[in-house]
C-alpha cells in the first residue's frame, strides 16, 4: 500500500495505483474525457491535470503513478486554468452544434465545459474538415465533433478485437478512422456500436431512425407492432433518471401503448422460440455425432448477436457451419408477426411495420440484411436503440416515470423467465439447458434456482460441465454424457474461445456468444456511460425478472406450444426452416 | 498458436504478387517470433525500399500476412513522415534549404524547380520522372547551393541551370524507355479477396 495525500486528504492505495484511482478512492472527482477502467490509461485528453508537490510539470492523473508521501492538489488555480485550457483547445476544434447534436444532454465534453464554467471559447483557427460517414445502417461518424480520444480504437481494437478504427495520420491532420480513408461499410466493422457507446461526443452515434416510426404509427393502413429486446426493461429506466437496475417493463409496456403502437409485443416471446428451435438443433446434431456416427459441426454457436454473426462471416467464415441456423430472436419475431400474427388478423404482411426496439446497434444492420424477408416482405422494419426510445417517449411528453404498469399485448408478448435472460451474458446458455435438460431427461435442470452459476456473471470466458443422468429412452445415447459449454461475451473473449477451439485446445459442445461485455444489457445502444458496475445492476435487474415469472423454462410458454400447433407443426419443421432459420456468408475483410 | 487463416494460400499468393517472394519471406520470418506485431514498422521500411513507396495495396497485404488490423497499419504508414504514400518518381530531387545553401540562393533555385515541374514539395511530377523534397542540410555547404538527384549532387545551382539539369535526366528516361517497359507495373488491389 502507497500513502499519499490529495487536497490534503490522507489517502492509502494498492501500489501502482494512479491518482486518479486513489482520488477516486478519496471521494474527490477528476474530470476526464478520454480514460475509460479497464480500457486505456494514454493520456491523450489532458483534462485529468494535476498538481504535485516538487514537480515541474503538471501530471496526468490517469497515468501517473502514486508514490509514498505524494502530495497532489487537484483544485489549484494552476490545475484549474490548465483544465480550462484543454477544453477550451478541444471546443475551439469542436464542431460544437450543440442543439441540433445527438448527444445534447447526453454529452461529455458539454457537461464538462459546463462543469468547468466555461463562457467562452479564447481560441479560434483551423478545425478538422468535417467528413460524415453514414454508409453503414447503424452508425454515422461526424470527425468534426471527435475530439480524438481514442476510446473508440481502444474498444474495437482491445475489448472487440475487430481494429475498424485507429488514428491515421498526424498532429493536426489526425482522423480517427479506417484504413485508406474508407468508409465503415467498405471495411470489417461489425456495426456492435461498442465505439458510439463510449464516445465522449457526438463523433459516432447510432443512426437516428425515430422518424421513421412516427411515419409508420401515423399511416393509416398500418398495423404497426413493436418488440422489445430484453435488455431494455432493466435500462431504459436511465433514460428517465431511475438508478441503473430498475426494471420499468410495465411502464415501457405503457410508453409504447400511449405512443401509438397497435399492439406491444415482446422479442422475449421470440426469444422462448429460439430457445425450442436452437435447443432442438443442438440435440440434433449432438444426436448425429453421437448416434449415428456422422460429422456434425460442434461446438454450435449461438446465433444471436448479430455482431458477432458478422465477426465470423469476416474472420472466421470456415466456422459459420458452427453457427446455429436460428435467426437472432429480433428476426424470428419479424417473420412470425408478418405470418402467424398477419394471418390472425387477416393481413397482409406488407400492412404489418414491425418496429424492434434493441439494446444494440448491429441490429439495424441485420434487419436490412437481404435474406431477412421470410414473410416476402422485410421481416423487421425500423430498429430503435433502447437511446432512440427515451428520446421517443420524452418527445411525445410523456411522463415515463408518472406512467402505470401494464401488461403486454396478446399472442406475441407472453414469455418466460427464460426469455429474460437472454439479456445477459451466460443467459441464452443457461436458458438453453433449462429447457434441453428437461427434453432429454424430462426433468428439471438440477441446478439451484435455475441458475448455471459458472457461466453467470462478468468473467470473460466461463465454462460448464453438465453430466447427463436419468435421460429418456429416446435420449439413452446421451446417458453418462458431459455436455461441455463454454459463455463468452465481448468479441475479444469469443476470439479467444473461436482460437482454442480452432486449435484443439478445446473441446465444447456448445458455446454461447454475445458481442457486447456482459452481453445485451451492455449493448451499444444502451443508456451511456456503461460501467461493470451498471453491468452488473442490470444484470441483477434481468434475473430478479426471470424470478419473478411462474414460467421459467421456454417450452412452457403456452403461446409458443399454440404456435406450433397452430402454424408451425415442429421446431425444425418445414415451416420452421422457412421462417425461423438463416445462412450465412463469407465477408471479405480490410 | 494457429495463426493462419482458412484462406491462407489465396492471402499469401496475392501477397507474393504485391510484395514481392523476399518481402513475404521476411513477414514469415517476423512471425515466427514472439511478438510478431512489433515488426510492423521494419516491415514497412523493406517495402518502402524495394517499392519506393507503400500503396494501399502493399498495406492491405502486410495487414493480411502480418494479421494486424489493415487500419492500424494504415495508420501507422500515415503516422510516420519517413513513409511515402505515394509513387515516388523515377529520380528524387532533393534540394538543400539549410542556413548556407539558403542565403547563397536555394529559395530562388527551388522556386525554379517548382516552377518547372509544375509541382510542390513532396510530389511527384505528372510523367513520373521526378519527386521534389527539400532537407535542412545536406553536409556540403561549400558547394552552396547544393541539390542531390538521387545519389549524384550538383553544386553552385543557380536557378538558370535548372531546366539543363532536369533535362539531362529527361533525356535519360527517353533512352531507357526505349530499352524496357514501365518500371514496377501496376498494382492489384487486395481488399477485395473472394
Amino acid at each position: 500500500m502507497t500513502k499519499l495525500s490529495i487536497n490534503n486528504v490522507p489517502v492509502e492505495v494498492p501500489e501502482g495505483s494512479t491518482i486518479l484511482c486513489a482520488a477516486k478512492r478519496a471521494g474527490i472527482k477528476i474530470p476526464t474525457l478520454c480514460h475509460v477502467e479497464g480500457l486505456q490509461v494514454i493520456g491523450a485528453c489532458r483534462v485529468c491535470v494535476v498538481e504535485v508537490e516538487g514537480a515541474r510539470n503538471l501530471a496526468g492523473s490517469c497515468s501517473m503513478p502514486v508514490a509514498e508521501g505524494m502530495k497532489v492538489f487537484t483544485n489549484t488555480r494552476r490545475v484549474r486554468e490548465a483544465r480550462r485550457l484543454v477544453v477550451e483547445l478541444l471546443l475551439s476544434e469542436h464542431n460544437g452544434e450543440c442543439q441540433t447534436c445527438d448527444r445534447n444532454e447526453d454529452c461529455e465534453l458539454q457537461a464538462l465545459s459546463a462543469e468547468l464554467g466555461i463562457r467562452e471559447v479564447r481560441y479560434g483557427g483551423e478545425r478538422t474538415r468535417r467528413r460524415i460517414d453514414n454508409s453503414t445502417p447503424a452508425l454515422i461518424r461526424d470527425n468534426g465533433k471527435c475530439i480524438k480520444c481514442r476510446r473508440c480504437v481502444s474498444v474495437c481494437l482491445e475489448t472487440q478485437h475487430v481494429g475498424a478504427l485507429f488514428p491515421q495520420n498526424r498532429g493536426f491532420n489526425t482522423v480517427i478512422g479506417p484504413a485508406f480513408n474508407l468508409d465503415l461499410a467498405s471495411v470489417a466493422c461489425v456495426q456492435c456500436g461498442q465505439c458510439a457507446a463510449i464516445c465522449p461526443v457526438g463523433a459516432i452515434t447510432e443512426r437516428d431512425e425515430i422518424d421513421e416510426v412516427w411515419t409508420a404509427l401515423d399511416a393509416p393502413d398500418k398495423h404497426v407492432v413493436v418488440q422489445t429486446a430484453p435488455a431494455i426493461r432493466a435500462a431504459l429506466g436511465e433514460c428517465f433518471g431511475c438508478e441503473p437496475g430498475t426494471l420499468v417493463t410495465g411502464k415501457m409496456v405503457a410508453a409504447l401503448r400511449r405512443l401509438g403502437f397497435d399492439a406491444v409485443f415482446d422479442t422475449n416471446f421470440a426469444a422462448d422460440l429460439t430457445i425450442l428451435e436452437e435447443g432442438t438443433e443442438l440435440l440434433t446434431r449432438l444426436k448425429k455425432t453421437l448416434l449415428d456416427g456422422e460429422p456434425a459441426a460442434l461446438p454450435m454457436f449461438t446465433s444471436c448477436s448479430p455482431g458477432w454473426i458478422k465477426f465470423m462471416e469476416y474472420f472466421h467464415p470456415d466456422m459459420l457451419p458452427n453457427l446455429s441456423s436460428c435467426k437472432s430472436p429480433q428476426q424470428m419475431f419479424g417473420a412470425v408477426a408478418k405470418t402467424y400474427y398477419a394471418n390472425k388478423l387477416g393481413k397482409r404482411p406488407e400492412q404489418i411495420f414491425v418496429a424492434s426496439v434493441m439494446p444494440c446497434t448491429a441490429k439495424k444492420f441485420e434487419c436490412q440484411r437481404p435474406e431477412m424477408n421470410a414473410s416476402g416482405v422485410r421481416d423487421v422494419d425500423v430498429v430503435l436503440t433502447t437511446r432512440e426510445l427515451g428520446k421517443m417517449i420524452r418527445s411525445a411528453g410523456i411522463d415515463f416515470m408518472g406512467l402505470p404498469d401494464e401488461e403486454m399485448d396478446a399472442p406475441l408478448g407472453l414469455s418466460t423467465g427464460a426469455a429474460d435472460i437472454f439479456a445477459n451474458t451466460g443467459g441464452v446458455m443457461e436458458a438453453a439447458l433449462r429447457t434441453a435438460h428437461e427434453i432429454v431427461t424430462g426433468r428439471p435442470l438440477p441446478m439451484k434456482n435455475l441458475h448455471v452459476e459458472p457461466v453467470a456473471g462478468l468473467a470473460g470466458v466461463k465454462e460448464a460441465s453438465l453430466e447427463i443422468r436419468g435421460a429418456l429412452p429416446e435420449w439413452r445415447f446421451l446417458e453418462g454424457a458431459v455436455l461441455n459449454v463454454a459463455v463468452a461475451h465481448g468479441l475479444g473473449n469469443a476470439q479467444k474461445v473461436v482460437a482454442a477451439v480452432k486449435s484443439g485446445a478445446k473441446q465444447y459442445h456448445f458455446v454461447e456468444v454475445m458481442t457486447c461485455p456482459g452481453g445485451c444489457i451492455g449493448g451499444g445502444g444502451q443508456p451511456r456511460f456503461t460501467t461493470n458496475a451498471i453491468r452488473q445492476a442490470r444484470i441483477a435487474a434481468i434475473y430478479r425478472e426471470d424470478e419473478g415469472k411462474d414460467l421459467r423454462k421456454s417450452h412452457e410458454n403456452p403461446e409458443i406450444r399454440q404456435l406450433y400447433k397452430e402454424f408451425l407443426g415442429q421446431p425444425l419443421g418445414e415451416k420452421s426452416h422457412h421462417l425461423l432459420h438463416t445462412e450465412y456468408q463469407t465477408r471479405a475483410r480490410v | 498458436m494457429n495463426t493462419t487463416t482458412d484462406n491462407w494460400h489465396e492471402v499469401e499468393t496475392t501477397a507474393r504478387r504485391i510484395l514481392g517472394d523476399e518481402i513475404v519471406a521476411h513477414i514469415d520470418q517476423c512471425r515466427q517470433t514472439s511478438e510478431p506485431q512489433s515488426h510492423l514498422i521494419g516491415v514497412l521500411h523493406k517495402i518502402q525500399a524495394q517499392h519506393g513507396y507503400l500503396a494501399e495495396a502493399h498495406l492491405d497485404a502486410v495487414a493480411q500476412l502480418m494479421q494486424i488490423p489493415a487500419a492500424k497499419v494504415a495508420g501507422v504508414a500515415s503516422f510516420y513522415h519517413y513513409y511515402r504514400l505515394q509513387p515516388r518518381g523515377r529520380f528524387l530531387i532533393n534540394i538543400c534549404l539549410g542556413t548556407a545553401c539558403y542565403v547563397k540562393g536555394a529559395d530562388r533555385v527551388a522556386q525554379k524547380l517548382i516552377e518547372e515541374l509544375g509541382i510542390q514539395f513532396g510530389e511527384t511530377s505528372t510523367d513520373g520522372v521526378f519527386t521534389l523534397e527539400g532537407s535542412r542540410c545536406l553536409g556540403t555547404c561549400g558547394l552552396a547551393p547544393v541539390l542531390m538527384i538521387d545519389n549524384e549532387v550538383h553544386a553552385q545551382v543557380t536557378p538558370d541551370q535548372v531546366p539543363v539539369i532536369l533535362e539531362k535526366y529527361l533525356s535519360r528516361v527517353r533512352r531507357e524507355s526505349h530499352a524496357s517497359s514501365g518500371p514496377t507495373g501496376s498494382l492489384t488491389p487486395l481488399r477485395r479477396l473472394p
